[in-house]
C-alpha cells in the first residue's frame, strides 16, 4: 500500500480540551449476548481514531450506537462535553456526525446528485426538488475529490465501488460534518482510490474533524490513526497511542486480548 | 477494479456527437415500447372490427372506461415502489362509494336538512368521501409502518374487511340515483364541449412546451449538456400533436340526434335545424389528466417522491439519510387512499348509481396496470405515466375484446397472460440493459 510514503505526519493532537465525543460505558445486548459491554472510547478535535478487532468484535455495533442506527442499553454520550440523545440517524445528524457505511449506505436506483443531497435536497422558490442545482454542486464537489468521475446521470448502480464509495464521502463532507465514522472506508477500493481516501482523511483531519475508523488493516491503522481502540468479545481492551506501539503489539491485542506490556 | 473504472468512465465520457437518433431524443425505451404495443394493440382490434375500435365513439368510451383504474394506478406507483403492495383499493372504493352514496341520498338530506338536490351536496359528499379514504388509507398505511405487518396481510384483510363495511353501510342495495352534479365526474354526463375542449387542449400543449423549455433552461443555465434543438423540436411536436389530435377525435364525436331532442324537449324547445354539438373532453378525464401531472410532479419534484424513490431503492440507506421512512410508508398509503376515493366519485358517477359489487376485482386491475407501466414490484422503479399507459393498455384489450366477440372467460385469460407476459417482457430487457 503506498499510503505510508505519502503521508507526512500532522502536528500531534491536542488532547487537553474537551473531547469532541466521549462514549461513557456504553453496553448493548442482542438477546441475551452482551454485544458491546461497558465500552468508554474518546475522540478530540482532529484526531482520527481506530477501532479494531475480530469480526463481531463488537466495533461497529458500538459505533452505530453514535450513528443513531442502534439504541444503547446503557451508558452515555457527550458531545463536545454535553450530554446528547441519539436515537435515530436524524438525531446524529443534527449533531454534525456523518457515517460512511461499509455496507454503502446509497439508494442504487437514484444518481449520483439525489444521493448526495438524500435528506436534504436544495429546492427552489417553489418547495421542488432542484435537480439541476444539485448536479452542479456535485460536480463541483466530485471535481475536487475524484476528477475522474463523470458518470452524473447514471443511478449508481452503474458505478464501481471506488466511485460509490467517493459518493458518500462526498455526502459527508458537504454537509460539513465536525465527527465522522468511517467503517471500513477502503475494503472495496483498489490502491489509488485508498489513497485517495487517505489523503481525504489527512485533509479532514486539518480542518478540525474528528474522525473514527473502523478496520480491519492493522497497517492501515497505525499509518491513519492517532490512537487505536482495540475491542473482543464486546469488551474493549484498551486505547494505545500508534506511535507508542508496534503492529506485533496491536496484533497481540486484537488475538490475545492484552495490553502491550510495555504500557501496562 | 481500476480497469473497470477506466471502462466506464471512458464509456461515458465518450463526446455527446454519436449518439444515435433514440438516445438523442432522450426518451425512456420502455416508454417507446409500451406506446408501440398500444399501436399494435389498437390497429389489430381495428382491423379485426372492420373499423369500429379506431372511432370518436369508441376511443371516448375506452377513456372514460380506463379513468377509475388509472388514478388509482397512479397511487399504486408509489406503494409498489416502497416495496408495498394495497390489495384492498376496490374494496375501500365500495366503501368509499358506498359513504357518498348513502351521503347524498340518505344522510344529508336527513341530517343537515339540505333537501335532495340542493346545490351543496355533491361537493360535501365528495370532500367527506375524500377525507374518509384518506383517512382509511393512512390507518393501514400506520399498521404497514408502524405496526410493521406487512403489506400484503394489511390489505388482504382489508379486501374483506373494506368490501363488507361497503355491504353492511348500503344494506347490500343499490343507492340510486346519484345527484346530477355528482354524475357529471362520470364521464358521459360531464364533457366539457367542443369549445372549451380546444381552450383546454391548447393549455395542456402550451404548459407540455413550457415544461420542456423550462427543462432546457435549468440544463443550460447550469452548463450541462442539452439534446439537439431538432429533436428537441420533434418531442415538443409529437406532445402538442398528441394533445391536440386527441381532443379533436373528443372533438369528433357527436352528440346524437335523438339526445339532443331530449335536452332540448327537457327545456321546453326544439331542436334547430342543422344543430348539433360534440360531446368534447370529458371532466373524469381532466380529473385523471390534472392527477397524473400532480402526481408525476409529486414522484420527480418533490423531497416526497425523491424519499418514496430512495425507500424503495434501499430503505436502510433511506433511514441512514434520515428519512422517516414509516411515515413515508403512512403517507404513500394516505395518498392512495385519496386517490380511491376519487375513483370512487367516478366510477359511480359513471352508473349512476352505487351498486355492492362496484371496484371488484379492481385491485388486480389497478396492479397489473402499474406493473404493465413497468412498475418493478423489487421497488425503487415505476413511472405515473407507464401506469397510466398500462391501464389504458389494459382496457384496450378488454373492450376490443369484447367487440370482437371473444367470450369473457377467454378475455380474462387473455388478460392474465398478457400480464405474465408484459412482466416476462421487461424481466428480459433489464437484464439485456444490466438495469436491475
Amino acid at each position: 500500500m503506498a499510503v505510508a510514503e505519502t503521508l507526512e505526519s500532522p502536528k500531534p493532537v491536542d488532547r487537553s480540551g474537551t473531547p469532541l465525543v466521549d462514549l461513557r460505558d456504553i453496553s448493548i445486548a442482542f438477546g441475551g449476548i452482551k454485544a458491546v459491554n461497558q465500552v468508554s472510547v474518546d475522540l478530540y478535535p482532529g484526531e482520527v481514531v481506530g477501532l479494531l478487532g475480530h469480526n463481531g468484535a463488537g466495533k461497529s455495533t458500538l459505533i452505530k450506537c453514535l450513528s443513531g442506527a442502534y439504541h444503547k442499553d446503557a451508558g452515555e454520550i457527550y458531545i463536545n462535553g454535553e450530554q446528547a440523545t441519539i436515537n435515530n440517524p436524524r438525531d446524529a445528524r443534527r449533531y454534525n456526525i456523518e457515517t460512511i457505511y461499509q455496507t454503502l449506505a446509497l439508494a442504487d436506483n437514484l444518481d449520483a446528485a439525489s444521493n448526495l443531497f438524500l435528506g436534504r435536497e436544495l429546492t427552489n422558490l417553489a418547495g421542488l426538488v432542484d435537480d439541476a442545482a444539485m448536479e452542479a454542486e456535485t460536480r463541483k464537489i466530485m471535481g475536487r475529490l475524484n476528477p475522474n468521475f463523470k458518470k452524473f446521470s447514471a443511478p449508481v448502480s452503474a458505478l464501481s465501488g471506488g466511485q460509490r464509495q467517493s459518493v458518500a464521502i462526498a455526502r459527508a463532507v458537504y454537509f460539513n460534518a465536525k465527527i465522522l465514522i468511517m467503517d471500513e472506508p477502503t475494503a472495496a477500493l483498489g490502491p489509488q482510490e485508498t489513497q485517495m481516501v487517505a489523503d481525504l482523511i489527512d485533509e479532514l483531519k486539518r480542518q478540525g474533524l474528528g474522525i473514527f475508523l473502523i478496520d480491519h488493516d492493522v497497517h492501515q491503522v497505525k499509518n491513519l490513526c492517532d490512537r487505536a481502540a482495540v475491542m473482543k468479545n464486546g469488551e474493549l481492551v484498551g486505547v494505545v497511542d500508534v506511535d507508542a506501539v508496534s503492529v506485533d503489539d496491536i496484533l497481540a491485542m486484537i488475538i490475545a486480548g492484552k495490553r502491550p506490556e510495555h504500557l501496562s | 477494479m481500476a480497469e473497470t473504472t477506466a471502462n466506464s468512465d471512458a464509456a461515458s465520457s465518450e463526446p455527446a456527437q454519436k449518439r444515435g437518433f433514440v438516445q438523442s431524443l432522450e426518451i425512456d425505451i420502455r416508454l417507446l415500447g409500451m406506446i408501440a404495443a398500444f399501436i399494435v394493440i389498437c390497429v389489430v382490434f381495428n382491423l379485426l372490427t372492420g373499423g369500429r375500435f379506431l372511432t370518436p365513439r369508441n376511443i371516448f368510451n375506452l377513456t372514460i372506461q380506463t379513468v377509475s383504474v388509472a388514478i388509482m394506478a397512479t397511487g399504486m406507483v408509489f406503494i409498489i415502489v416502497t416495496r408495498h403492495i394495497d390489495l384492498s383499493v376496490g374494496a375501500l372504493l365500495a366503501t368509499c362509494s358506498a359513504i357518498m352514496a348513502m351521503m347524498q341520498t340518505a344522510w344529508i338530506p336527513q341530517f343537515f336538512g339540505l333537501e335532495i338536490g340542493h346545490p351543496m351536496i355533491p361537493w360535501i359528499t365528495i370532500i367527506i368521501g375524500i377525507a374518509i379514504g384518506t383517512l382509511l388509507g393512512s390507518f393501514q398505511g400506520w399498521l404497514v409502518g408502524y405496526l410493521a405487518i406487512p403489506a400484503f396481510i394489511v390489505t388482504l384483510g382489508g379486501l374483506l374487511v373494506w368490501r363488507n363495511v361497503g355491504w353492511y353501510i348500503t344494506n347490500g342495495q343499490t343507492i340510486g340515483p346519484l345527484d346530477e352534479t355528482f354524475r357529471a365526474f362520470g364521464g358521459i354526463s360531464g364533457t366539457l364541449g367542443a369549445q372549451w375542449s380546444w381552450i383546454v387542449g391548447a393549455l395542456l400543449a402550451a404548459g407540455a412546451l413550457y415544461a420542456l423549455m423550462a427543462a432546457r433552461r435549468a440544463k443550460l443555465a447550469h452548463q450541462f449538456p442539452v439534446k439537439p434543438m431538432w429533436a428537441e423540436a420533434l418531442v415538443a411536436l409529437f406532445a402538442v400533436g398528441g394533445i391536440l389530435g386527441f381532443i379533436a377525435i373528443l372533438n369528433s364525436y357527436q352528440v346524437p340526434e335523438r339526445v339532443l331532442q331530449r335536452q332540448f324537449a327537457a327545456r321546453g324547445e326544439e331542436v334547430p335545424e342543422g344543430f348539433t354539438a360534440a360531446y368534447g373532453l370529458p371532466i373524469s378525464v381532466l380529473l385523471l389528466i390534472a392527477i397524473a401531472v400532480i402526481m408525476t410532479v409529486v414522484a420527480k419534484k418533490t423531497r416526497l417522491g425523491r424519499y418514496i424513490f430512495a425507500t424503495g431503492g434501499n430503505p436502510d440507506a433511506a433511514e441512514l439519510s434520515g428519512i422517516n421512512t414509516r411515515m413515508l410508508t403512512v403517507k404513500v398509503f394516505a395518498i392512495m387512499g385519496a386517490l380511491v376515493a376519487i375513483s370512487a366519485v367516478v366510477a359511480s358517477a359513471r352508473l349512476a348509481n352505487h351498486s355492492n359489487d362496484i371496484g371488484t376485482l379492481d385491485e388486480l386491475r389497478v396492479i397489473a396496470a402499474a406493473v404493465i407501466g413497468g412498475t418493478a414490484l423489487a421497488g425503487g422503479v415505476g413511472t405515473i405515466y407507464g401506469a397510466i399507459l398500462g391501464a389504458l393498455i389494459m382496457q384496450s384489450l378488454q373492450s376490443g375484446m369484447a367487440m370482437v366477440g371473444v367470450d369473457a372467460p377467454f378475455q380474462n385469460m387473455v388478460v392474465g397472460a398478457v400480464l405474465v407476459l408484459a412482466v416476462l417482457i421487461d424481466t428480459i430487457y433489464r437484464k439485456r440493459t444490466g438495469d436491475r
